[in-house]
Protein backbone atom coordinates (compact mmCIF):
# COMPACT_ATOMS: atom_id res chain seq x y z
CA UNK A 1 0.00 0.00 0.00
CA UNK A 2 2.35 2.57 0.66
CA UNK A 3 4.66 1.91 -2.40
CA UNK A 4 1.08 2.01 -4.48
CA UNK A 5 0.59 5.41 -2.54
CA UNK A 6 4.10 6.88 -3.58
CA UNK A 7 3.62 6.02 -6.56
CA UNK A 8 0.19 7.91 -6.98
CA UNK A 9 2.07 10.56 -5.47
CA UNK A 10 4.58 10.70 -7.41
CA UNK A 11 3.50 10.50 -10.60
CA UNK A 12 2.50 13.52 -12.97
CA UNK A 13 -0.57 11.17 -14.65
CA UNK A 14 -2.38 10.38 -11.88
CA UNK A 15 -3.05 6.70 -12.53
CA UNK A 16 -6.07 6.50 -10.15
CA UNK A 17 -9.54 7.78 -12.45
CA UNK A 18 -11.04 10.74 -10.40
CA UNK A 19 -14.51 10.57 -8.39
CA UNK A 20 -15.74 13.32 -10.88
CA UNK A 21 -15.06 15.53 -13.71
CA UNK A 22 -14.03 18.57 -12.73
CA UNK A 23 -15.19 21.38 -15.04
CA UNK A 24 -13.40 24.55 -15.78
CA UNK A 25 -16.73 26.88 -16.73
CA UNK A 26 -20.27 26.98 -16.56
CA UNK A 27 -22.28 26.66 -19.49
CA UNK A 28 -24.22 29.69 -20.57
CA UNK A 29 -27.79 27.81 -19.89
CA UNK A 30 -28.61 24.27 -18.70
CA UNK A 31 -32.10 22.59 -18.83
CA UNK A 32 -32.10 22.22 -14.98
CA UNK A 33 -30.01 23.53 -12.28
CA UNK A 34 -30.05 21.76 -9.34
CA UNK A 35 -28.85 24.19 -5.88
CA UNK A 36 -27.01 21.84 -3.30
CA UNK A 37 -24.48 19.11 -3.68
CA UNK A 38 -25.68 17.09 -0.86
CA UNK A 39 -27.58 14.07 -1.16
CA UNK A 40 -30.55 14.79 -2.23
CA UNK A 41 -29.16 17.51 -4.72
CA UNK A 42 -26.82 14.64 -6.36
CA UNK A 43 -29.60 11.75 -6.58
CA UNK A 44 -32.11 14.36 -8.08
CA UNK A 45 -29.32 15.02 -10.80
CA UNK A 46 -28.53 11.20 -10.75
CA UNK A 47 -32.42 10.24 -11.39
CA UNK A 48 -32.91 13.37 -13.78
CA UNK A 49 -30.07 11.40 -15.80
CA UNK A 50 -31.21 7.53 -15.41
CA UNK A 51 -34.52 7.59 -15.98
CA UNK A 52 -35.64 10.80 -18.02
CA UNK A 53 -32.32 11.13 -19.73
CA UNK A 54 -32.11 14.89 -18.73
CA UNK A 55 -28.26 14.96 -18.67
CA UNK A 56 -27.79 18.86 -19.41
CA UNK A 57 -28.05 19.75 -16.18
CA UNK A 58 -25.69 21.34 -13.33
CA UNK A 59 -25.41 21.00 -9.63
CA UNK A 60 -23.94 24.00 -8.11
CA UNK A 61 -22.43 23.21 -4.65
CA UNK A 62 -21.36 26.34 -2.90
CA UNK A 63 -18.76 24.20 -0.31
CA UNK A 64 -17.76 20.64 -1.57
CA UNK A 65 -19.90 17.78 -1.91
CA UNK A 66 -21.90 16.04 1.07
CA UNK A 67 -20.19 18.63 3.41
CA UNK A 68 -23.85 20.13 4.37
CA UNK A 69 -25.91 17.47 6.28
CA UNK A 70 -25.25 14.91 4.48
CA UNK A 71 -22.03 14.09 6.23
CA UNK A 72 -22.87 15.46 9.82
CA UNK A 73 -25.75 13.23 9.85
CA UNK A 74 -25.99 10.34 12.28
CA UNK A 75 -27.37 7.90 9.64
CA UNK A 76 -30.28 6.47 10.47
CA UNK A 77 -32.67 4.44 8.01
CA UNK A 78 -35.79 3.44 9.04
CA UNK A 79 -39.33 3.81 7.55
CA UNK A 80 -41.40 3.29 10.80
CA UNK A 81 -43.31 6.60 10.87
CA UNK A 82 -46.57 7.78 11.79
CA UNK A 83 -48.69 9.08 8.98
CA UNK A 84 -49.51 6.82 6.19
CA UNK A 85 -47.86 9.62 3.73
CA UNK A 86 -45.08 9.27 5.66
CA UNK A 87 -44.56 5.49 5.70
CA UNK A 88 -45.28 4.99 1.88
CA UNK A 89 -42.26 7.22 1.01
CA UNK A 90 -39.92 6.04 3.19
CA UNK A 91 -40.44 2.82 3.29
CA UNK A 92 -39.85 3.03 -1.00
CA UNK A 93 -36.53 5.27 0.41
CA UNK A 94 -35.74 2.05 2.29
CA UNK A 95 -36.05 -0.35 -0.31
CA UNK A 96 -34.54 2.19 -3.26
CA UNK A 97 -31.41 1.85 -0.72
CA UNK A 98 -30.93 -1.62 -0.88
CA UNK A 99 -30.14 -1.99 -4.41
CA UNK A 100 -27.61 0.94 -4.51
CA UNK A 101 -24.51 -0.43 -3.63
CA UNK A 102 -25.12 -2.50 -6.64
CA UNK A 103 -25.91 0.02 -9.00
CA UNK A 104 -23.08 2.02 -8.10
CA UNK A 105 -20.41 -0.56 -7.60
CA UNK A 106 -19.27 0.87 -4.19
CA UNK A 107 -19.50 -0.09 -1.11
CA UNK A 108 -22.20 2.03 1.12
CA UNK A 109 -21.59 0.31 3.92
CA UNK A 110 -25.11 -0.47 4.50
CA UNK A 111 -25.93 -2.35 7.51
CA UNK A 112 -29.09 -3.62 9.10
CA UNK A 113 -28.99 -3.35 12.51
CA UNK A 114 -32.89 -3.59 14.14
CA UNK A 115 -34.10 0.07 15.31
CA UNK A 116 -35.78 -0.17 18.74
CA UNK A 117 -37.81 2.98 19.85
CA UNK A 118 -37.54 3.04 23.34
CA UNK A 119 -40.85 4.12 25.67
CA UNK A 120 -40.49 4.64 29.20
CA UNK A 121 -44.30 6.18 29.87
CA UNK A 122 -47.73 4.95 29.04
CA UNK A 123 -48.53 7.70 26.49
CA UNK A 124 -45.09 6.81 24.51
CA UNK A 125 -46.42 3.24 24.86
CA UNK A 126 -49.43 4.06 22.96
CA UNK A 127 -48.09 6.26 20.23
CA UNK A 128 -45.98 2.95 19.64
CA UNK A 129 -48.73 1.05 19.30
CA UNK A 130 -50.17 3.19 16.59
CA UNK A 131 -47.42 3.57 14.67
CA UNK A 132 -46.86 -0.08 14.94
CA UNK A 133 -50.39 -0.41 13.61
CA UNK A 134 -50.47 2.14 11.11
CA UNK A 135 -46.99 0.64 10.10
CA UNK A 136 -48.66 -2.86 9.72
CA UNK A 137 -51.19 -2.12 7.04
CA UNK A 138 -48.74 -0.62 5.09
CA UNK A 139 -47.01 -4.01 5.05
CA UNK A 140 -43.40 -2.86 7.26
CA UNK A 141 -42.05 -4.90 9.75
CA UNK A 142 -42.80 -3.06 12.91
CA UNK A 143 -43.98 -4.44 16.25
CA UNK A 144 -44.37 -3.61 19.81
CA UNK A 145 -42.26 -5.45 22.54
CA UNK A 146 -41.52 -5.46 25.89
CA UNK A 147 -38.82 -4.70 28.03
CA UNK A 148 -37.08 -8.66 28.25
CA UNK A 149 -36.47 -8.16 24.15
CA UNK A 150 -34.66 -4.83 24.77
CA UNK A 151 -32.74 -6.37 27.56
CA UNK A 152 -32.27 -9.78 25.16
CA UNK A 153 -30.83 -7.47 21.78
CA UNK A 154 -28.33 -5.52 24.49
CA UNK A 155 -27.56 -6.94 27.40
CA UNK A 156 -25.58 -4.38 28.67
CA UNK A 157 -28.57 -1.96 29.23
CA UNK A 158 -29.73 -1.30 32.48
CA UNK A 159 -34.01 -1.51 31.70
CA UNK A 160 -34.31 1.10 35.07
CA UNK A 161 -32.24 3.91 33.16
CA UNK A 162 -31.11 4.76 36.50
CA UNK A 163 -33.95 4.22 38.29
CA UNK A 164 -35.85 7.11 36.81
CA UNK A 165 -37.22 6.08 33.80
CA UNK A 166 -38.23 2.63 33.60
CA UNK A 167 -38.32 1.37 29.90
CA UNK A 168 -41.71 0.13 29.46
CA UNK A 169 -41.44 -1.32 26.37
CA UNK A 170 -40.35 -0.61 22.71
CA UNK A 171 -41.22 -0.08 19.05
CA UNK A 172 -39.14 -2.76 17.18
CA UNK A 173 -38.61 -2.15 13.54
CA UNK A 174 -35.94 -4.98 12.23
CA UNK A 175 -34.85 -3.30 8.82
CA UNK A 176 -33.35 -0.20 10.85
CA UNK A 177 -29.85 0.31 8.97
CA UNK A 178 -27.27 2.85 9.09
CA UNK A 179 -24.61 3.29 5.72
CA UNK A 180 -21.77 5.24 5.14
CA UNK A 181 -23.08 9.05 4.45
CA UNK A 182 -20.30 10.36 2.07
CA UNK A 183 -20.63 7.08 -0.08
CA UNK A 184 -24.64 7.77 -0.52
CA UNK A 185 -22.99 11.34 -1.91
CA UNK A 186 -20.65 10.42 -4.11
CA UNK A 187 -22.57 7.42 -5.42
CA UNK A 188 -24.89 9.17 -7.11
CA UNK A 189 -22.59 12.42 -7.73
CA UNK A 190 -20.43 9.46 -9.45
CA UNK A 191 -23.23 8.05 -11.18
CA UNK A 192 -24.72 11.69 -12.47
CA UNK A 193 -21.19 12.87 -13.69
CA UNK A 194 -21.05 9.33 -15.48
CA UNK A 195 -24.09 10.43 -17.44
CA UNK A 196 -23.25 13.88 -17.96
CA UNK A 197 -24.35 15.84 -15.54
CA UNK A 198 -21.67 18.70 -14.18
CA UNK A 199 -20.78 19.13 -10.81
CA UNK A 200 -18.99 22.49 -9.77
CA UNK A 201 -18.39 23.02 -6.52
CA UNK A 202 -17.45 25.88 -4.91
CA UNK A 203 -20.07 27.82 -6.62
CA UNK A 204 -22.62 29.65 -5.13
CA UNK A 205 -25.90 30.53 -5.88
CA UNK A 206 -26.30 34.50 -5.23
CA UNK A 207 -29.44 35.66 -6.69
CA UNK A 208 -32.48 33.75 -8.80
CA UNK A 209 -34.10 35.65 -11.79
CA UNK A 210 -37.84 35.28 -11.74
CA UNK A 211 -39.86 37.23 -15.26
CA UNK A 212 -43.36 36.55 -14.90
CA UNK A 213 -43.94 34.48 -12.43
CA UNK A 214 -41.17 32.20 -13.78
CA UNK A 215 -37.66 31.23 -13.03
CA UNK A 216 -35.21 32.36 -15.82
CA UNK A 217 -31.64 32.02 -14.74
CA UNK A 218 -29.48 32.19 -11.55
CA UNK A 219 -26.66 34.20 -10.22
CA UNK A 220 -23.46 32.32 -8.90
CA UNK A 221 -19.83 33.05 -7.82
CA UNK A 222 -18.97 32.42 -11.03
CA UNK A 223 -21.62 34.36 -12.70
CA UNK A 224 -24.87 34.01 -14.47
CA UNK A 225 -26.83 30.82 -16.02
CA UNK A 226 -29.93 30.83 -17.69
CA UNK A 227 -32.19 28.22 -16.94
CA UNK A 228 -35.98 27.44 -16.88
CA UNK A 229 -36.09 24.85 -13.66
CA UNK A 230 -34.17 25.18 -10.81
CA UNK A 231 -34.63 22.46 -8.10
CA UNK A 232 -33.53 23.84 -4.33
CA UNK A 233 -32.18 21.19 -2.13
CA UNK A 234 -30.19 23.05 0.59
CA UNK A 235 -31.42 22.11 3.86
CA UNK A 236 -30.31 24.52 6.37
CA UNK A 237 -29.46 27.32 3.90
CA UNK A 238 -33.37 26.75 2.43
CA UNK A 239 -34.58 30.35 3.75
CA UNK A 240 -31.70 32.08 2.45
CA UNK A 241 -32.41 30.39 -1.01
CA UNK A 242 -36.61 31.37 -1.19
CA UNK A 243 -36.18 34.79 -0.22
CA UNK A 244 -34.63 35.37 -3.13
CA UNK A 245 -37.50 34.46 -4.61
CA UNK A 246 -39.60 35.41 -2.53
CA UNK A 247 -41.80 32.44 -1.41
CA UNK A 248 -42.66 32.46 2.24
CA UNK A 249 -42.36 29.16 4.21
CA UNK A 250 -42.56 28.11 7.64
CA UNK A 251 -38.82 26.70 7.67
CA UNK A 252 -37.23 27.72 10.37
CA UNK A 253 -32.99 26.85 11.60
CA UNK A 254 -31.94 25.09 14.60
CA UNK A 255 -28.84 23.19 15.10
CA UNK A 256 -28.52 19.50 15.55
CA UNK A 257 -25.56 18.05 17.14
CA UNK A 258 -23.94 14.78 17.29
CA UNK A 259 -20.66 13.22 18.74
CA UNK A 260 -18.94 9.83 18.37
CA UNK A 261 -17.08 8.34 21.20
CA UNK A 262 -13.51 6.13 21.07
CA UNK A 263 -13.63 2.97 18.80
CA UNK A 264 -14.37 0.01 21.12
CA UNK A 265 -15.02 -3.73 20.39
CA UNK A 266 -18.55 -4.18 18.30
CA UNK A 267 -21.40 -5.11 21.70
CA UNK A 268 -23.82 -2.80 20.26
CA UNK A 269 -26.18 -4.24 16.80
CA UNK A 270 -29.04 -2.80 17.17
CA UNK A 271 -29.80 0.78 17.08
CA UNK A 272 -31.75 2.41 20.21
CA UNK A 273 -33.34 5.03 20.23
CA UNK A 274 -35.18 7.05 23.31
CA UNK A 275 -37.59 10.30 22.84
CA UNK A 276 -37.78 10.87 27.10
CA UNK A 277 -33.89 10.52 27.29
CA UNK A 278 -33.54 12.39 24.30
CA UNK A 279 -30.79 10.29 23.16
CA UNK A 280 -30.04 8.14 20.05
CA UNK A 281 -26.93 5.87 20.11
CA UNK A 282 -25.67 3.19 17.48
CA UNK A 283 -22.21 1.51 17.22
CA UNK A 284 -20.33 2.27 13.68
CA UNK A 285 -19.18 0.02 11.11
CA UNK A 286 -14.91 1.38 13.11
CA UNK A 287 -16.44 1.08 16.85
CA UNK A 288 -17.18 3.99 17.48
CA UNK A 289 -20.48 5.40 19.24
CA UNK A 290 -22.56 7.49 16.85
CA UNK A 291 -24.60 9.63 19.21
CA UNK A 292 -27.06 12.42 18.84
CA UNK A 293 -29.83 14.32 20.76
CA UNK A 294 -32.29 16.85 20.22
CA UNK A 295 -32.45 20.07 18.31
CA UNK A 296 -30.75 22.89 19.99
CA UNK A 297 -33.24 24.84 22.17
CA UNK A 298 -32.98 27.99 19.74
CA UNK A 299 -32.52 29.21 16.42
CA UNK A 300 -28.79 30.12 14.85
CA UNK A 301 -27.46 29.54 11.72
CA UNK A 302 -24.60 28.40 11.93
CA UNK A 303 -22.73 25.02 12.47
CA UNK A 304 -20.92 25.66 16.09
CA UNK A 305 -20.86 23.20 18.84
CA UNK A 306 -21.45 23.64 22.57
CA UNK A 307 -20.53 22.42 25.76
CA UNK A 308 -23.99 21.52 27.00
CA UNK A 309 -24.68 19.54 24.05
CA UNK A 310 -22.13 16.63 25.26
CA UNK A 311 -22.70 17.24 29.03
CA UNK A 312 -26.35 16.55 28.57
CA UNK A 313 -26.14 13.79 25.95
CA UNK A 314 -23.39 11.97 28.40
CA UNK A 315 -26.03 12.08 31.51
CA UNK A 316 -28.86 10.40 29.83
CA UNK A 317 -26.47 7.95 28.00
CA UNK A 318 -25.22 7.00 31.54
CA UNK A 319 -28.79 6.37 32.71
CA UNK A 320 -28.82 3.25 29.45
CA UNK A 321 -25.55 1.98 30.03
CA UNK A 322 -23.71 3.05 33.05
CA UNK A 323 -20.64 1.08 32.19
CA UNK A 324 -19.67 3.98 29.89
CA UNK A 325 -18.69 6.11 32.75
CA UNK A 326 -15.08 5.81 31.29
CA UNK A 327 -15.75 6.34 27.68
CA UNK A 328 -13.68 9.13 25.67
CA UNK A 329 -15.52 11.91 23.55
CA UNK A 330 -13.55 11.89 20.02
CA UNK A 331 -15.58 14.28 17.67
CA UNK A 332 -18.61 16.30 17.72
CA UNK A 333 -20.21 18.55 15.57
CA UNK A 334 -23.10 20.13 14.21
CA UNK A 335 -25.55 20.58 11.44
CA UNK A 336 -28.47 23.47 10.40
CA UNK A 337 -31.77 21.52 10.56
CA UNK A 338 -34.42 23.38 7.97
CA UNK A 339 -37.41 22.70 10.73
CA UNK A 340 -41.29 22.51 9.89
CA UNK A 341 -44.01 22.72 12.32
CA UNK A 342 -45.33 19.36 11.39
CA UNK A 343 -42.10 17.29 11.14
CA UNK A 344 -42.69 16.14 7.51
CA UNK A 345 -40.76 17.84 4.80
CA UNK A 346 -41.99 20.54 2.30
CA UNK A 347 -41.71 19.33 -1.24
CA UNK A 348 -42.53 19.80 -4.74
CA UNK A 349 -43.73 23.33 -6.73
CA UNK A 350 -44.25 26.68 -5.61
CA UNK A 351 -45.76 29.99 -6.49
CA UNK A 352 -42.73 30.42 -8.92
CA UNK A 353 -43.30 28.52 -12.04
CA UNK A 354 -39.77 26.05 -12.56
CA UNK A 355 -39.11 26.54 -9.09
CA UNK A 356 -38.94 23.33 -7.03
CA UNK A 357 -37.93 22.75 -3.19
CA UNK A 358 -36.81 19.76 -1.67
CA UNK A 359 -36.61 20.88 1.67
CA UNK A 360 -37.72 21.11 5.42
CA UNK A 361 -35.84 17.64 5.75
CA UNK A 362 -34.60 18.54 9.19
CA UNK A 363 -33.13 16.06 11.30
CA UNK A 364 -34.62 13.20 9.05
CA UNK A 365 -33.87 13.80 5.50
CA UNK A 366 -30.75 11.34 5.53
CA UNK A 367 -32.82 8.40 5.31
CA UNK A 368 -34.87 9.61 2.43
CA UNK A 369 -32.16 10.63 0.11
CA UNK A 370 -32.76 8.02 -3.34
CA UNK A 371 -36.73 8.61 -2.20
CA UNK A 372 -36.20 12.58 -2.91
CA UNK A 373 -33.58 12.28 -5.77
CA UNK A 374 -36.50 9.53 -7.84
CA UNK A 375 -39.70 11.97 -6.82
CA UNK A 376 -37.88 15.57 -7.63
CA UNK A 377 -36.80 14.00 -10.61
CA UNK A 378 -40.08 13.22 -11.46
CA UNK A 379 -41.22 16.38 -10.28
CA UNK A 380 -39.04 18.81 -11.73
CA UNK A 381 -39.92 17.21 -15.05
CA UNK A 382 -43.60 16.29 -15.01
CA UNK A 383 -44.09 20.01 -13.45
CA UNK A 384 -46.69 18.55 -11.35
CA UNK A 385 -46.20 16.35 -7.69
CA UNK A 386 -44.83 12.97 -7.84
CA UNK A 387 -47.69 11.14 -6.63
CA UNK A 388 -45.82 10.00 -3.50
CA UNK A 389 -44.96 13.63 -2.16
CA UNK A 390 -48.47 15.32 -2.71
CA UNK A 391 -48.98 15.55 0.95
CA UNK A 392 -46.02 17.11 1.42
CA UNK A 393 -46.75 20.14 -0.53
CA UNK A 394 -46.25 23.92 0.21
CA UNK A 395 -49.89 23.92 -0.06
CA UNK A 396 -50.58 22.78 3.34
CA UNK A 397 -49.49 25.28 5.16
CA UNK A 398 -52.20 27.54 3.70
CA UNK A 399 -55.26 25.04 3.91
CA UNK A 400 -54.49 23.88 7.53
CA UNK A 401 -53.69 20.64 6.34
CA UNK A 402 -50.69 19.49 7.93
CA UNK A 403 -49.07 15.61 7.90
CA UNK A 404 -48.51 15.18 11.43
CA UNK A 405 -45.32 13.67 12.18
CA UNK A 406 -44.22 14.55 15.03
CA UNK A 407 -44.85 11.61 17.04
CA UNK A 408 -42.25 9.37 14.97
CA UNK A 409 -39.80 12.12 13.50
CA UNK A 410 -38.84 14.42 17.03
CA UNK A 411 -35.40 12.63 18.63
CA UNK A 412 -35.90 9.38 16.28
CA UNK A 413 -35.22 10.60 13.26
CA UNK B 1 -20.63 28.29 29.24
CA UNK B 2 -23.21 31.12 27.24
CA UNK B 3 -24.47 33.56 29.30
CA UNK B 4 -27.29 35.84 28.33
CA UNK B 5 -28.20 38.40 30.34
CA UNK B 6 -31.74 38.75 31.78
CA UNK B 7 -33.10 43.04 32.38
CA UNK B 8 -34.20 42.27 35.89
CA UNK B 9 -31.49 39.22 37.09
CA UNK B 10 -28.15 40.37 35.41
CA UNK B 11 -25.99 37.71 33.73
CA UNK B 12 -27.17 33.88 33.89
CA UNK B 13 -26.33 30.67 32.11
CA UNK B 14 -28.15 30.60 28.88
CA UNK B 15 -29.58 27.14 30.60
CA UNK B 16 -31.88 29.37 32.60
CA UNK B 17 -34.04 30.95 29.54
CA UNK B 18 -35.96 29.91 27.37
CA UNK B 19 -36.15 30.98 23.81
CA UNK B 20 -40.20 32.08 22.13
CA UNK B 21 -39.35 33.04 18.87
CA UNK B 22 -39.30 36.19 16.74
CA UNK B 23 -41.69 38.56 17.59
CA UNK B 24 -44.02 39.32 15.03
CA UNK B 25 -47.12 41.84 15.10
CA UNK B 26 -50.56 40.09 14.69
CA UNK B 27 -52.99 40.96 12.20
CA UNK B 28 -56.32 42.34 12.83
CA UNK B 29 -58.30 38.51 12.94
CA UNK B 30 -61.61 40.29 12.30
CA UNK B 31 -60.27 42.19 8.99
CA UNK B 32 -57.59 40.01 7.42
CA UNK B 33 -57.73 37.34 4.60
CA UNK B 34 -57.49 34.29 5.80
CA UNK B 35 -54.23 33.41 3.35
CA UNK B 36 -52.58 36.22 5.45
CA UNK B 37 -53.94 34.44 9.01
CA UNK B 38 -52.37 31.41 7.64
CA UNK B 39 -49.16 33.33 6.64
CA UNK B 40 -49.01 34.46 10.19
CA UNK B 41 -50.00 31.18 11.97
CA UNK B 42 -47.30 29.75 9.98
CA UNK B 43 -44.51 31.43 7.89
CA UNK B 44 -41.87 32.38 9.96
CA UNK B 45 -38.84 34.43 8.82
CA UNK B 46 -35.93 31.98 8.71
CA UNK B 47 -33.07 33.60 6.92
CA UNK B 48 -30.02 34.37 9.20
CA UNK B 49 -30.14 38.03 10.85
CA UNK B 50 -30.49 40.35 13.73
CA UNK B 51 -33.53 39.55 15.24
CA UNK B 52 -36.02 41.19 17.87
CA UNK B 53 -36.27 37.77 19.88
CA UNK B 54 -39.09 36.97 23.23
CA UNK B 55 -36.68 34.77 26.10
CA UNK B 56 -37.96 33.99 29.40
CA UNK B 57 -35.32 33.82 32.39
CA UNK B 58 -37.52 30.69 33.46
CA UNK B 59 -36.68 30.54 37.83
CA UNK B 60 -38.36 34.39 37.84
CA UNK B 61 -40.26 34.22 34.86
CA UNK B 62 -39.30 37.29 33.47
CA UNK B 63 -39.77 37.78 29.94
CA UNK B 64 -38.03 40.34 28.06
CA UNK B 65 -36.74 41.02 24.51
CA UNK B 66 -33.33 40.33 23.14
CA UNK B 67 -31.38 41.12 20.08
CA UNK B 68 -29.55 38.55 18.97
CA UNK B 69 -27.36 38.27 15.66
CA UNK B 70 -28.41 34.11 14.50
CA UNK B 71 -25.39 33.89 12.23
CA UNK B 72 -22.86 34.47 15.51
CA UNK B 73 -25.19 33.79 17.88
CA UNK B 74 -24.48 36.57 19.89
CA UNK B 75 -26.78 38.81 21.57
CA UNK B 76 -26.71 42.52 21.37
CA UNK B 77 -29.26 43.28 23.71
CA UNK B 78 -31.70 42.53 25.81
CA UNK B 79 -34.43 44.84 27.50
CA UNK B 80 -38.08 44.49 29.08
CA UNK B 81 -40.82 45.14 26.52
CA UNK B 82 -41.58 48.72 25.75
CA UNK B 83 -37.73 49.76 27.05
CA UNK B 84 -36.27 50.08 23.85
CA UNK B 85 -35.04 53.49 23.83
C1 LIG C 1 -26.45 15.92 13.47
C2 LIG C 1 -27.47 15.43 12.47
C3 LIG C 1 -27.95 14.13 12.56
C4 LIG C 1 -28.88 13.66 11.64
N1 LIG C 1 -29.26 12.35 11.72
C5 LIG C 1 -30.07 11.83 10.78
C6 LIG C 1 -30.39 10.44 10.80
O1 LIG C 1 -29.91 9.69 11.67
N2 LIG C 1 -31.21 9.95 9.83
C7 LIG C 1 -31.73 10.75 8.86
O2 LIG C 1 -32.48 10.24 8.02
N3 LIG C 1 -31.44 12.08 8.81
C8 LIG C 1 -30.62 12.64 9.74
N4 LIG C 1 -30.30 13.98 9.69
C9 LIG C 1 -30.89 14.83 8.64
C10 LIG C 1 -30.14 14.70 7.33
O3 LIG C 1 -28.75 14.86 7.55
C11 LIG C 1 -30.58 15.77 6.32
O4 LIG C 1 -31.97 15.90 6.29
C12 LIG C 1 -30.10 15.42 4.91
O5 LIG C 1 -28.76 15.03 4.92
C13 LIG C 1 -30.30 16.59 3.98
O6 LIG C 1 -29.62 16.35 2.77
P1 LIG C 1 -29.56 17.45 1.67
O7 LIG C 1 -28.80 16.90 0.53
O8 LIG C 1 -30.93 17.97 1.41
O9 LIG C 1 -28.80 18.67 2.37
P2 LIG C 1 -27.23 18.94 2.62
O10 LIG C 1 -26.45 17.70 2.70
O11 LIG C 1 -27.14 19.90 3.76
O12 LIG C 1 -26.80 19.65 1.29
C14 LIG C 1 -27.16 20.97 0.97
C15 LIG C 1 -25.98 21.61 0.27
O13 LIG C 1 -26.39 22.87 -0.25
C16 LIG C 1 -25.26 23.71 -0.26
N5 LIG C 1 -25.70 25.10 -0.38
C17 LIG C 1 -26.33 25.86 0.54
N6 LIG C 1 -26.54 27.10 0.06
C18 LIG C 1 -26.06 27.13 -1.20
C19 LIG C 1 -26.01 28.12 -2.22
N7 LIG C 1 -26.48 29.35 -2.03
N8 LIG C 1 -25.45 27.78 -3.41
C20 LIG C 1 -24.94 26.54 -3.63
N9 LIG C 1 -24.98 25.56 -2.70
C21 LIG C 1 -25.53 25.85 -1.51
C22 LIG C 1 -24.59 23.39 1.07
O14 LIG C 1 -23.21 23.74 1.03
C23 LIG C 1 -24.81 21.90 1.19
O15 LIG C 1 -23.71 21.11 0.77
C24 LIG C 1 -29.38 14.51 10.62
C25 LIG C 1 -28.93 15.82 10.54
C26 LIG C 1 -27.96 16.29 11.44
C27 LIG C 1 -27.48 17.71 11.32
Amino acid sequence: MPWRLLRFGLSKKHPEPRMFTAHDTLKSSYDVVIIGGGGHGLASAYYLARDHGITNVAVLEKGYIGGGNTGRNTTIIRSNYLTPEGVKFYDKSVQLYQDLSTEFDLNLFYSTRGHFTLAHTDSAMRTMRWRAEVNKHYGIASEVVGPEEVKRSTPQIDLSCGGHAPIMGALYHAPGAVARHDAVAWGYGRGADMRGVEIHQQTAVTGIEVKGGKVVGVHTSRGFISTGKVICAVAGSTPRITDMVGVRTPIYIHPLQAMVSEPMKPWLDSILVSGSLHIYVSQSARGELVMGASLDPYEVHSTRSTLDFPEGLAAHLLDMFPFLSHTKVVRQWAGMADMTPDFAPIMGLTPVEGFYLDSGWGTWGFKATPVCGKTMAWTAVNDKPHELITGFSLDRFRNYSLTGEKGAASVGH
Amino acid sequence: MKLMTCPINGTRPISEFVYWGEIRPAPDANTCTDDRWADYVFNRNGAPGVKKEWWCHTPSNTWFIAERDTEKDKVLRTYLHGDDK
